[in-house]
């Protein structure tokens, strides 16, 4: 099944992309998906306590499962103001 | 037609965005007896560093409220405004609380990054985690906002 990563400021950064296509397992979690990901770039390893997650703009649990075509989002610690 | 949250590149035009939380609370706008309006500004400092400039980015979503909130993004230069927060209410207290209590949401919850450009380097600002079901961190805005 095919989902896509979105992803933000040093997130980006890290992977060079702000949006990802991966492929994953029927009934992943974002946390699997996560996982798969800081494999891939290890530098995300130091983000997995600190960021948030979202599924199709609305925020998640890592426990969450996702569907086919769903849009994932990882959020770094915010900064605005 | 401006609307009441926004996010984008053009520079804050705070009057403007009153003018638009004026229309929208039309039915009540002859009872309000304050408006409350924060500009938050890009500084030439942070850490001990020289800052020359911010560069913002976001990933858009807010929850509703009677209050106008825009923030920028793109690259802002040293005293450009970031944000502006206007909030209409019968009485000043609460529009100066509900203006705090938004400004320290925005810097808990609001998918909102900054990057600051300094002498020798730039680096991504990373703040609070965008938990907005994070009880403890919203009493502590609120407390802030009532303090």
């Amino acid at each position: 099944m095919r989902v896509t990563v979105r992803l933000f400021a040093r997130l980006r950064d890290i992977t060079g992309a702000a949006e990802l296509a991966r492929d994953t397992a029927p009934g992943a979690t974002i946390g699997e998906i996560w996982r798969d990901l800081a494999r891939e770039f290890p530098e995300l390893t130091g983000y997995e306590r600190s960021i948030s997650t979202a599924v199709n703009a609305d925020y998640a649990r890592m426990d969450t499962r996702v569907a086919e075509g769903d849009e994932i989002a990882f959020l770094p610690p915010v900064s605005g103001g | 037609m401006t609307p009441l949250f926004a996010i984008g590149a053009a520079p804050l035009e705070v009057d403007r965005i009153a003018a638009t939380l004026a229309d929208a609370a039309s039915d009540s706008a002859d009872s309000d007896g304050a408006v409350v309006t924060f500009l938050g500004l890009v500084r030439n400092h942070n850490m001990g560093r020289r800052v020359h400039y911010l560069e913002y980015e976001a990933a858009a979503r807010w929850p509703d409220a009677r209050l106008a909130l825009h923030h920028r993004v793109g690259r802002l230069e040293i005293g450009e405004a970031s944000i502006a927060i206007v909030v209409r209410s019968p009485h000043r207290g609460n529009a100066y609380a509900a203006c705090r209590y938004a400004i320290e949401r925005v810097k808990q919850i609001a998918p909102v990054w900054k990057r600051e450009f300094f002498d020798g380097g730039d680096v991504w600002v990373e703040g609070a985690t965008a938990n907005p079901d994070d009880e403890g961190a919203r009493a502590e805005a609120e407390r802030l906002a009532c303090a």
